[in-house]
């Protein structure tokens, strides 16, 4: 049976805590922890429970984009999620440590498929109008291209906007692109590519040095040094 | 009727008010039986001085004009406000200068995340005392205003500012690529530090292993025979420096509170060799740093080698409430 932990702002004695992302790459970081000889039936159930206690490991279980705001605090000594939110969250001060290569994906500019009209804005407006979850890399990417982009903050379907004329164009996460081909977008511009990634917070990587690297080290996908 | 207070800023009640100050009078003490005496200067500068000490104006965030037209800013940390009152009113002293200060220091941070734009640094400047005893001494002091605020586990990380740059140097890696490393390192991105690295053309594989390997060495006084083992001018070059000031701190008898880490970069552009930081289990975020300075004082027309650290006095306190929280928590 799972065993709910009491919760600390850091605990540097006992097991070390390791968040882990339910969503999108959730799936693929349990294989990566059943790989490792950790036991993740548990997690596999249905339960309800967000905090599991199993093979040396706390882990925790919640949203992809708060692993950083943990890990960052300390209430998680490591976490593991997509370089698109880390991307998004620049200013967290946590280190990352290694590229887990599972949950491979790109950040696009997509717009309709054979409408002008994101063009037509640049040229006629200055500047695009985009609809999406990730303003800040949005924002980063027309700023160092050197082009002007109303951005507009979605939290659900992003594909939306552009169907509505909520806006024009949208930056959103793709991994195989069906999602934008059902809803008649294509992809224009690529603007990152991303990855799972494992990171540490900043005094855990200090003061739990050794099992912080020994972790690290087995989490190393094969074939890398 | 609420009337707040500007993000990143707050009213501070008796009860907290009079932990935090039994807090700084710990620390007073603790500097004071160093011999470290208390100074206090000015909350705003003029921005020419903090330019001086530091190209980004040590991250000052809020400058202004006055009513004569002239750019003020408002501290960012003590340093170089100590520097310039160092050269300034005690030209006709004798050195070494033993300075300690506890005052607010301003900087622009998200409120959300519990940083604040106003807060409190407990610190001391040892300004005159070249390294290795400089640092020694330094380290040594901060030692004992950790021990002063009951923080027994905090650890002290001791790295060398200067390896890195160093190092890119002797391997002939320079521009775009030697800012994008460094930047990489000091945003802790170790996976884009690996990606930099192998963007660099005609690099040696020996000296990439060690560009990849150096960040993660951290520990004891082994840490530096296993980077001596990397080779190379720079890396054993920072390693001596690094020795030197782990032997000092042995004859303290401060070395076992301190770990060596030669992934250890600060962000400010002032910092010569030495440089530190301070954790503490019980807290997430790091508690206070420093390093040396051997550069700055010379910025200011008074060529004199410089180490000090400071320490978030908010955030002390956060770990000394955690600290006996745990501790209770064990007892019962």
């Amino acid at each position: 049976m799972p065993r709910v932990v009491e919760a600390t702002r850091a605990r540097q004695e006992g097991p070390l805590k390791l968040a882990l992302p339910r969503g999108a790459l959730w799936g693929e970081t349990l294989d990566a922890l059943d790989r490792i000889g950790v036991d993740t039936a548990a997690l596999r159930s249905d339960s309800r429970a967000l905090v599991f206690e199993t093979s040396g490991l706390t882990l925790v279980t919640l949203r992809p984009s708060d692993v950083p705001t943990y890990v960052e605090a300390g209430a998680a000594d490591l976490g593991i999620t997509g370089k698109d939110v880390l991307l998004e969250q620049r200013d967290r001060i946590v280190y990352e440590v290694l590229d887990l290569r599972y949950g491979a994906c790109r950040m696009v500019l997509a717009g309709r498929e054979g409408d002008t009209a994101l063009d037509e804005d640049e040229r006629r407006l200055g500047g695009m109008r985009i609809a999406t979850k990730y303003p800040r890399i949005t924002e980063r990417h027309f700023e160092e291209t050197g082009r002007r982009a109303e951005v507009i903050e979605v939290k659900g379907s992003v594909e939306l906007a552009p169907l509505s004329g909520l806006a024009d164009g949208i930056v959103d996460l793709v991994a195989t692109g069906r999602t934008l081909a059902e809803n008649g977008l294509e992809a224009r511009e690529e603007i990152a590519t991303s990855t799972a990634r494992l990171i540490a917070n900043r005094v855990s990587h200090k003061l739990r040095a050794e099992e912080v690297d020994d972790l690290v080290e087995r989490l190393r996908p094969k074939g890398l040094k | 009727m609420i009337h707040p207070t500007p993000p990143g800023t707050r009213d501070i009640l008796p009860e907290e008010m009079r932990e935090l100050r039994a807090l700084e009078a710990a620390l007073r003490a603790a500097f004071d039986q160093h011999g470290y005496g208390e100074v206090a200067t000015p909350t705003i500068e003029y921005a020419d001085v903090l330019r001086r000490g530091d190209e980004r104006y040590a991250n000052a965030a809020y400058r202004f004009f006055d009513e004569r037209g002239d750019l003020l800013a408002m501290r960012s940390d003590m340093t170089i406000p100590v520097a310039r009152l160092v050269a300034t009113r005690m030209q006709d002293d004798d050195p070494p200068f033993r300075l300690s200060y506890i005052a607010h220091a301003y900087r622009a941070v998200n409120p959300q995340r519990g940083q604040m734009r106003e807060f409190t640094q407990a610190g001391v400047e040892l300004i005159g005392a070249p390294a290795p005893e400089g640092t020694a001494e330094v380290i040594e002091v901060l030692s004992a205003a950790l021990d002063a605020a009951g923080l027994n586990r905090a650890v002290v990380g001791l790295g060398d500012a200067d390896l890195y740059s160093q190092l890119l140097a002797e391997f002939g890696v320079d521009g775009e690529a030697r800012n994008r490393i460094l930047d990489r390192l000091a945003t802790h991105d170790l996976v884009g530090l690996e990606l930099a690295v192998d963007e660099v053309q005609g690099l040696a594989a020996e000296a990439r292993s060690t560009l990849l390997a150096l960040p993660g060495m951290r520990g004891g006084p082994e840490v530096l025979d296993r980077a001596t083992e990397l080779g190379g001018e720079a890396v054993g070059r920072a390693s001596q420096r690094l020795r030197a000031t782990y032997d000092a701190l042995s004859a303290r008898g401060v070395a076992n509170r301190v770990r060596l880490d030669l992934g250890l970069l600060r962000d400010l552009g002032y910092y010569t060799g030495a440089i530190l930081e301070v954790y503490d289990p019980a807290l997430g975020h790091i508690l206070g740093g420093g390093g040396r300075y051997d550069s700055l004082l010379g910025r200011f027309g008074r060529e004199l080698p410089a180490a000090g650290f400071s320490l978030y006095l908010e955030r002390l306190h956060v770990a000394q409430t955690e600290e006996e929280r745990q501790s209770s928590k064990e007892a019962s």
